[in-house]
């Protein structure tokens, strides 16, 4: 059984109306497969947060076509596009975007509102993620009281407490220290190992030399690294 | 350095469940239900609680004034309707008017005149009158027998009152046995009595038939009724009664205490004008005039009064109070725009974020409108208790107002949550926090 790829897109071609008319993503062409692990590096101005926009349902190609886990979002009404984001793609941000007054289990229990998860599993669900983690001993601490290598494995853990197809992560790194920046990535390898698709977007050089496929970014155009 | 691996704990079942078509999630029962609203909408309430007194704080006083505002005017209501029973509606009393004498006293200015009855009786609107009058019966006593028993210990016989033949109707006094005198019993100052219940009670007389005597010192006064269930002047029931005239001619009466008058429904006013003109047509204003309002209307104007003044500051302070939830709605809108972008990248729908601001802002309401009333609820009872009147409010009255601090809160949200719905996710997710 041939499964469809997590990401097929098609000339995708996302422009700004100006004056001046900007073009951030030019006829890209993108396949990536079930369990890849993918880096997409680039200078800043080059169309990275577009692309993970355009990726993460959160902005729709001017032009082209985009199939997330074999389903064509281009003609999805925003509500449909929503569930689709909910159910199958999960985000990691630079800046966390932990809820302050919320607990940490509730902040994972957060991601569940929204893809339809039954309300009785929702906590067992998130004590697994959390635990995944390695964040089982952390469950009723709020983020302010946590390290930022910690708080971004909250974010990781409710990305993925909703069993996504796909995990975006938009320079997951860039608010950490060496050190955290590791552990972070090193929670990321052992996603993928289990099955996680992963899209990694950042300027890093160290971060994106950890993914199995490498792809740059420059000028609205895609170029495979290795 | 590298820290060690996490430990490998059990796998999660990623992507070994069979996927759900994300389409459909939508329409699952647990895709933020009613309940998850509700929760999310509270903690975004409970998040800053200091903030969330002073933006209840307009809904608050407007919920609390309107509830005042018409909860006194119902226990005003109340209090009129109570003084307004139907006895007080349909009886007015003219007494002689009184003056400040320079040692202190009071001097009448005026004596009502010994034809009284029959001036008031022609009035429209009077359906009865009677003139009352203490008699002074000096060192004389009041038996039944006269015993000249030296050993005996001094009593106090019931005290005699005159009054004239209309009184007992003007009262609404019953004959229980016998009968009233008459004009003719007041005009010829014949000795006759009429006891009150309690009174022939003291003087052991129970019935008339056998005519009975009672002496008011050494003269004898024949005993031709015994009268009960007096609504004014209960003191009646107490007293040996005699004839105006008689009162006059056996004690040397001066003139009456107060004219009784029993009226119809609703002449309040006009007999209280006219009864003093009719009684001395040179100087009807000597006479003190105890009237009943005209009830309704007093009602009417404390309620207008009160209406107008207060519920106009309610309302101002509600829309204050709605203003001000808006504003601190769409200030949170701004200030949480990175948790909405997060829930929009959570698969939020647009009216999942407005529903949530939405219901945040009418729970802010709801809370306001919630003190508020209990607020003016308060105020309407310890008022009413420093006062002694017995407050008055509507049950719906109460439980409506907290409602339309909700409504307010819903209205005030409107627009923000509009607002926060229209914000775009990418732009959301790029600010800090």
């Amino acid at each position: 059984m041939t499964e469809p790829p997590i990401v097929q897109l098609t000339n995708v071609t996302r422009s700004f109306p100006g004056p001046p008319e900007v073009q951030a993503l030019k006829a890209i062409n993108l396949r990536i497969d079930k369990g890849e692990y993918v880096s997409i590096v680039g200078p800043s101005g080059s169309g990275k947060s577009t692309m993970l926009n355009v990726l993460g349902l959160l902005d729709r190609p001017s032009v082209g076509e985009y199939y997330l886990d074999g389903e064509l979002t281009q003609l999805a009404s925003e509500d449909e596009r929503a569930a689709l984001r909910g159910g199958k793609v999960g985000f990691v941000f630079q800046s966390f975007h932990l809820l302050p007054h919320r607990t940490v289990l509730e902040n994972v229990m957060v991601a569940m509102l929204y893809s339809g998860v039954p309300r009785k599993e929702r906590e067992g669900r998130a004590r697994t993620a959390l635990e995944r983690v390695g964040l089982g001993q952390r469950l009723t601490f709020r983020p302010a009281t946590l390290s930022g290598g910690e708080r971004q494995r909250v974010a990781v853990a409710r990305a993925v407490v909703s069993e996504p197809r796909l995990l975006l992560a938009d320079e997951p790194t860039g608010n950490l220290d060496a050190t955290t920046s590791g552990e972070v990535m090193d929670l990321f390898e052992e996603l993928n190992a289990d099955g996680l698709t992963l899209v990694v977007i950042t300027h890093d050089g160290n971060v994106s030399a950890r993914a199995r496929r490498r792809i740059r970014i420059a000028d609205g155009t895609l170029t495979e690294i290795a | 350095m590298k820290l060690p691996r996490l430990p490998r704990l059990p796998r999660l079942p990623l992507l070994k469940r069979k996927p759900v078509p994300a389409y459909r999630a939508g329409k699952r029962a647990d895709h933020f239900s009613a309940q998850d609203l509700i929760v999310e909408a509270s903690y975004g309430i409970g998040a800053r609680p200091g903030r969330l007194v002073m933006t209840t704080a307009g809904t608050v006083l407007g919920i609390a004034s309107l509830v005042v505002t018409i909860g006194f005017a119902q226990t005003a209501a109340g209090q009129i309707a109570k003084q307004f029973d139907a006895v007080a509606a349909t009886q007015v009393i003219i007494e002689p008017g009184e003056t400040q004498t320079a040692n202190g006293g009071t001097a009448a200015t005026s004596r009502l005149p010994w034809d009284s009855e029959l001036r008031v009786e022609r009035l429209a609107g009077v359906e009865g009158a009677g003139l009352v009058a203490p008699v002074d019966i000096g060192e004389r006593t009041v038996t039944a027998v006269p015993v000249n028993d030296p050993s005996a210990p001094e009593t106090l016989g019931p005290p005699v009152i005159a009054a004239s033949p209309g009184l007992l109707a003007a009262v609404r006094g019953k004959v229980v046995t016998g009968r009233a005198f008459d004009t003719g019993h007041d005009a010829r100052a014949d000795r006759v009595v009429v006891l009150g219940a309690r009174a022939a009670e003291v003087l052991g007389i129970n019935r008339v038939d056998s005519q009975p005597s009672i002496f008011i010192g050494d003269h004898s006064y024949t005993v031709i009724g015994i009268i009960d269930g007096v609504e004014r002047r209960a003191d009646l029931l107490d007293a040996v009664i005699i004839p105006m005239g008689t009162a006059r001619a056996d004690f040397g009466l001066s003139g009456a205490e107060e004219l009784q008058i029993q009226i119809a429904v609703g002449a309040g006013a006009l007999v209280a004008r006219q009864a003093p003109i009719a009684l001395d047509p040179n100087a009807p204003e000597n006479f003190s005039v105890v009237a009943p309002s005209t009830g309704s209307g007093l009602q009417e104007n404390v309620q207008a009064d009160v209406n107008v003044v207060f519920l106009i500051l309610g309302l101002i302070a509600l829309l204050a109070g709605g203003l001000g939830i808006a504003n601190v709605t769409l200030l949170s809108v701004m200030e949480r725009i990175g948790e909405i972008g997060l829930r929009r990248s959570l698969g939020a729908t647009t009216r999942n974020i407005a529903g949530q601001f939405v219901v945040e802002s009418a729970v802010i309401g709801l809370l306001g409108g919630l003190v508020g009333s209990a607020l003016g609820t308060f105020a309407v009872v310890i008022v009413s208790v420093v006062n002694g009147w017995t407050p008055i409010l509507d049950i719906w009255l109460v439980l409506g107002s907290a409602l339309l601090g909700a409504v307010v809160g819903l209205a005030a949200g409107a627009y923000p949550a509009l607002r926060a719905s229209r914000i775009e996710p990418v732009t959301a997710l790029r600010g800090g926090t």
